[in-house]
């Protein structure tokens, strides 16, 4: 049918702009692969983890950077979970932000890891918007009576 | 002369005696019978008949011979006869016999016959004797009685002697138990015993005796006569053999004096040998040159008695004799003596032991004192061998040699002289103490060798360690700048990508682009660098795997047509057609030599064309490979892979290729522009290349005619291309939906959710019966034989990985069904992987891992036991 082909068409094109714009590399890639008939929803169970996680590193690294005190060592450990579940995802843009952010965090730079956490939040919220977006023309295209086509 | 010879003849009525008053030794007294036969009317003598007398024979003659007349004659008579004319005849037997007398005349009476007759003579007229030389008779004396009894008491001895010598001779024959000349033996025994029994048998003639008594003593005569004979015909023959025996007895008596004499000589040679085996066997047990010489003087002061023994050296100049060792340490030591005496020459000139006088410098070794006379003094020069003395075709003859001087003195005031063989002694002990100092004398340079090579070994010791230290303090270093130089790397390349993404105007996006590029740059070099060091240090290892050769080519061929294009170079890329489709080799670093050299290839060329040239090298043509250090031999299981990649660049000056190939050199002739490159490309290249076993070079003519860059490497040649055993065809063919290990029991250690989950779903899609945990403690507890493979993330806070790796493998050590262990980690340098190894775990791979990954890594670990790739 030609909605499927067309919001098929869509869901290519919008993968393939998320990976030219760096939002998801490879391991998204493998990810998508990994899903088969026996885990036919492994990529957004994976996805809504990673989505839960982060929120709540997010907020012991806020609630971190609020202390009189900032204990570097703590905010480092959550940054390193966050670089790790970042890169297993495949979201790219989070993991090179988490990088950034270990370095201040070595350097012991308050402004600098402010700026990162900030950087973070925002790319963070960047890429759970487009991972939405892209179950949701997933959704649509099954609905739609599709298959999801593989990249 | 006259004898009167009254015999008294006696009839049976009228007694007469025979006196005679002179005797003769011998008489006969014979009856002759004349017979007259008157028949026919006149006298005819009949040839006397005579018989002898009995009773009588040969007899002495004394005194009265009564029986004489009174014997009875018996004689056969015949027929009557008439006028019988007895005579009777006297045999005066002398020596030599004496004529008869002759009786004149005897009246018979005649009487009836009978059978004896009694005659009676009548001596009516004197004898006379008839006359004869007075030469032929002796002086007869008077039998006296007593000389007639010496005589027969001697003749009895004589007998008795003569019969007891042959009895002595068989008895002492008898026991002796050698004497060749037994019948001679007998012979002489019968000579003697007839010559006995001859003087036996005179004692009976003594006086008258009868017919018998003659025969008897004819018959031994006869005898003694032939035996005698015999006796003297053999001795004939004897006697030279006896005599002979004599002469050889005493040929064998001075033989057996020669024989001791010889025999005398060899025992004192044996003496020398024995005392020279002694002095050497005491010489020869120490190496050290004081002992030797000590113990020689000592040896063979005692085996020579000597009074002093003293050892001259040559001093350092070559000029003086120097009183080294004396045996009786009476004289000062350090006394020297000029070399160019003439005595001493004389001893140097010869090697055999030389008497001097003991008036010269080297024997005057004790103050003189008058009144003893000083023994004999001997000198012998000893060769002093110096190890360059040793050379092969020139065994010391040689004239420049030093001698030291030995000097022997024998006691004073005792007389003894040198004797041949103790001067033997002498000389023998001289060489074996020439020798033993030799052995000496190496020993010593050994010894002194030995102690420079363990100082030299100290020092070496030292300096490595110390190299040691220092190269790893640069590891340590190197370590550390690894992971601080990549992460601000990784932080300014990531920032900047990110902020490529915000808006900027177009000169901040030009700016940004620069310092993305610098960046790249930046971390590439770090790398490299971080590379070379490990290569340098030899920490690196290739990664051997089988891979498709010509893929590698058409990769490198993709990767550089772009640029190439730009430039308007061509690219012809040439595979030999026997070249395999595989190899086995590191894969990765291959790409690496290769795409260098082209890139280098393409750097420096403006224009025209770059070919690349592969082919499997031949084994003739090993030969002419410009490496004259590398020897490549083609074997079985691998192969040498040659490329060669010419272009028609500017070309490399001659003197500057050995150059290319250090590090951080660049050509200043170069063509300016984007010589972007460290200097690094080629050096890290060579390295490579000389790990694979091969050989990397550069052939140019000068400027502007382009060079060629060769390099020769070994592959190896893959087992079993047949079998789908290889777990590393490309990825592509690969149906990702396999479930490669149905029902493999995992066990995963990780902390962070995400990855946790992601992992987990990688390995149920590949089949496997996952467990996940996420401490330490629920590790231990959970990990059972029957899992197979423990999937540990490095960079969980609060586990020491290594220390539950640890727990792991001493859980299981007794039940040999270990798990394999793997980490996981985001950052694989060396320091991790030493500690990975160093715990025992199966292989370290490098985060994230992807579906194929995973795979390879299973596969790796269940084929091989280890995992192989780890990036």
């Amino acid at each position: 049918m030609d909605l499927v082909g067309q919001l098929q068409r869509q869901f290519v094109d919008y993968t393939t702009s998320l990976t030219r714009e760096g939002f998801l590399d490879d391991q998204f890639k493998q990810l998508q692969k990994l899903q088969d008939e026996s885990n036919p929803e492994f990529v957004v169970e994976v996805v809504s983890l990673f989505f839960e996680d982060s929120e709540k590193l997010l907020n012991d690294l806020a609630s971190a950077f609020q202390q009189k005190i900032v204990d570097y060592k703590k905010v480092d450990a959550h940054v390193h979970q966050f670089k790790g579940s970042s890169s297993s995802i495949g979201a790219q843009r989070v993991k090179n932000v988490c990088v950034a952010f270990k370095t201040y965090c070595e350097a012991r730079n308050f402004e600098g890891c402010s700026i990162c956490l900030q950087s973070l939040e925002q790319e963070y919220h960047l890429v759970k918007s487009k991972l939405e977006t892209l179950f949701k023309l997933e959704q649509q295209i099954m609905a739609a009576g599709g298959s999801v086509p593989e990249l | 002369m006259k004898m009167r010879i009254i015999l008294h003849l006696s009839q049976e009525n009228d007694a007469s005696q025979m006196v005679f008053t002179k005797s003769s030794p011998w008489a006969f007294l014979e009856l002759h019978q004349w017979s007259y036969s008157t028949e026919k009317g006149h006298e005819q003598r009949e040839e006397p008949t005579s018989w002898p007398v009995s009773g009588m024979g040969a007899h002495r003659f004394q005194g009265l011979v009564p029986d004489l007349v009174h014997g009875t004659y018996s004689f056969l008579g015949e027929g009557e006869r008439r006028g019988m004319v007895f005579s009777v005849l006297f045999f005066l037997v002398r020596r030599p016999l004496s004529s008869p007398w002759i009786f004149h005349r005897l009246l018979i009476s005649p009487s009836p016959l009978s059978q004896s007759l009694s005659l009676s003579f009548q001596i009516c007229e004197e004898l006379y004797l008839l006359a004869m030389e007075p030469c032929c008779i002796e002086p007869q004396w008077p039998a006296d009685e007593l000389l007639m009894k010496y005589q027969y008491i001697s003749d009895f001895f004589i007998a008795l002697a003569y019969f007891s010598i042959p009895l002595e001779l068989i008895y002492f024959v008898k026991k002796s138990a050698v004497f060749p000349y037994r019948w001679v033996l007998v012979q002489f025994g019968a000579f003697i015993v007839l010559c006995g029994a001859t003087h036996l048998v005179s004692l009976w003639t003594f006086s008258m005796h009868s017919r018998t008594v003659a025969i008897v003593m004819t018959t031994a005569k006869v005898l003694t006569a032939v035996v005698s004979c015999a006796t003297a015909l053999m001795l004939v023959h004897i006697i030279p053999d006896l005599l002979s025996v004599k002469t050889r007895e005493l040929f064998l008596k001075n033989k057996a004096a020669e024989l001791d004499r010889e025999m005398g000589l060899i025992r004192t040679q044996e003496e020398t040998g024995r005392h020279v085996r002694m002095l050497t066997h005491e010489i020869r047990s120490t190496l050290d040159r004081h002992t030797i010489l000590k113990t020689t003087l000592v040896e063979l002061g005692r085996t020579l008695a000597l009074e002093e023994c003293a050892l001259w050296m040559p001093t350092r100049t070559g000029l003086e004799l120097q009183l080294s060792y004396t045996l009786r340490h009476q004289n000062p030591v350090g006394f020297t003596v000029p070399i160019q005496l003439p005595v001493i020459n004389q001893v140097f000139s010869t090697n055999h032991a030389v008497k001097i006088s003991p008036n010269c410098p080297v024997a005057r070794l004790r103050p003189l004192a008058g009144k003893y006379m000083p023994g004999e003094v001997v000198a012998v020069r000893v060769p002093l061998l110096h190890l360059s003395n040793f050379q092969i075709n020139d065994w010391p003859e040689l004239s420049t040699k030093r001698y030291a001087l030995m000097v022997l003195m024998l006691p004073s005031d005792s007389a003894r002289q040198w004797h041949v063989h103790e001067l033997e002694l002498v000389e023998v002990v001289a060489d074996q103490v020439a020798v033993a100092l030799s052995h000496a004398a190496i020993l010593e340079e050994s010894m002194r060798a030995r102690d420079l090579l363990m100082e030299q070994n100290v020092a070496l010791d030292l300096a490595r360690r110390e190299a040691e230290t220092a190269i790893r303090a640069r590891n340590d270093f190197l370590a550390v700048m690894n992971h601080e130089m990549r992460t601000p790397m990784h932080a300014m390349i990531a920032l900047s990508s990110l902020l490529q993404e915000t808006e900027l105007t177009p000169e901040q996006r030009l700016m940004l682009e620069t310092i993305l590029k610098s960046s790249n740059l930046l971390a590439t070099l770090i790398n490299d660098v971080l590379d070379l060091s490990r290569l340098e240090d030899g920490s690196l290892q290739l990664d051997v795997r089988t891979f498709n050769l010509h893929a590698i080519f058409r990769e490198v061929l993709n990767l550089i047509k772009p640029i190439a294009s730009v430039k308007k170079l061509v690219i012809a890329l040439n595979l030999a057609p026997d070249l395999p489709e595989y190899a086995v080799g590191d894969d990765k670093r291959l790409m690496q030599i290769i795409l260098n050299v082209v890139g280098n290839a393409v750097k420096f060329s403006k224009q025209g064309s770059i070919s690349i040239t592969c082919f499997i090298v031949k084994a003739e043509s090993l030969r002419d490979l410009r490496a004259p250090e590398c020897f490549p031999v083609p074997g079985d299981n691998h192969f040498y892979l040659r490329v060669q990649v010419k272009d028609s660049g500017s070309g490399i000056h001659p003197q500057d290729i050995p150059k290319v190939f250090t590090k951080f050199t660049h050509s200043q002739s170069l063509a300016a522009g984007n010589s972007g490159g460290s200097g690094l490309g080629l050096a890290i290249c060579k390295r490579f290349v000389n790990l694979m076993e091969g050989h990397i070079w550069i052939e140019s003519e000068g400027h502007g005619k382009g060079c060629t860059a060769i390099f020769v490497v070994k592959l190896g040649i893959p087992e079993s291309l047949h079998e789908s055993k290889l777990p590393f065809v490309p990825k592509m063919t690969r149906n990702h939906r396999q479930t490669a290990f149905p029902g493999l029991k995992v066990l995963i250690i990780d902390d962070n959710g995400v990855s946790k989950m992601v992992n987990k779903g990688l390995l149920l899609h590949l089949g496997c019966d996952v467990t996940t945990v996420s401490s330490a403690d629920e590790c231990l507890r959970s990990v059972s034989q029957e899992h197979k493979v423990v999937f540990m993330d490095v960079s969980v806070p609060g586990i020491d990985i290594y220390e539950v790796a640890f727990q792991i493998r001493e859980k299981f050590t007794r039940c040999r069904e270990r798990p394999f262990i793997v980490a996981l980690t985001g950052n694989t340098d060396r320091v991790i992987k030493e500690n990975c190894s160093r715990v025992g775990m199966d292989g370290v791979v490098l985060k994230p891992v992807s579906v194929d990954k995973m795979r390879s890594v299973i596969l790796d670990l269940l084929e091989h036991g280890a995992v192989f790739e780890a990036h």
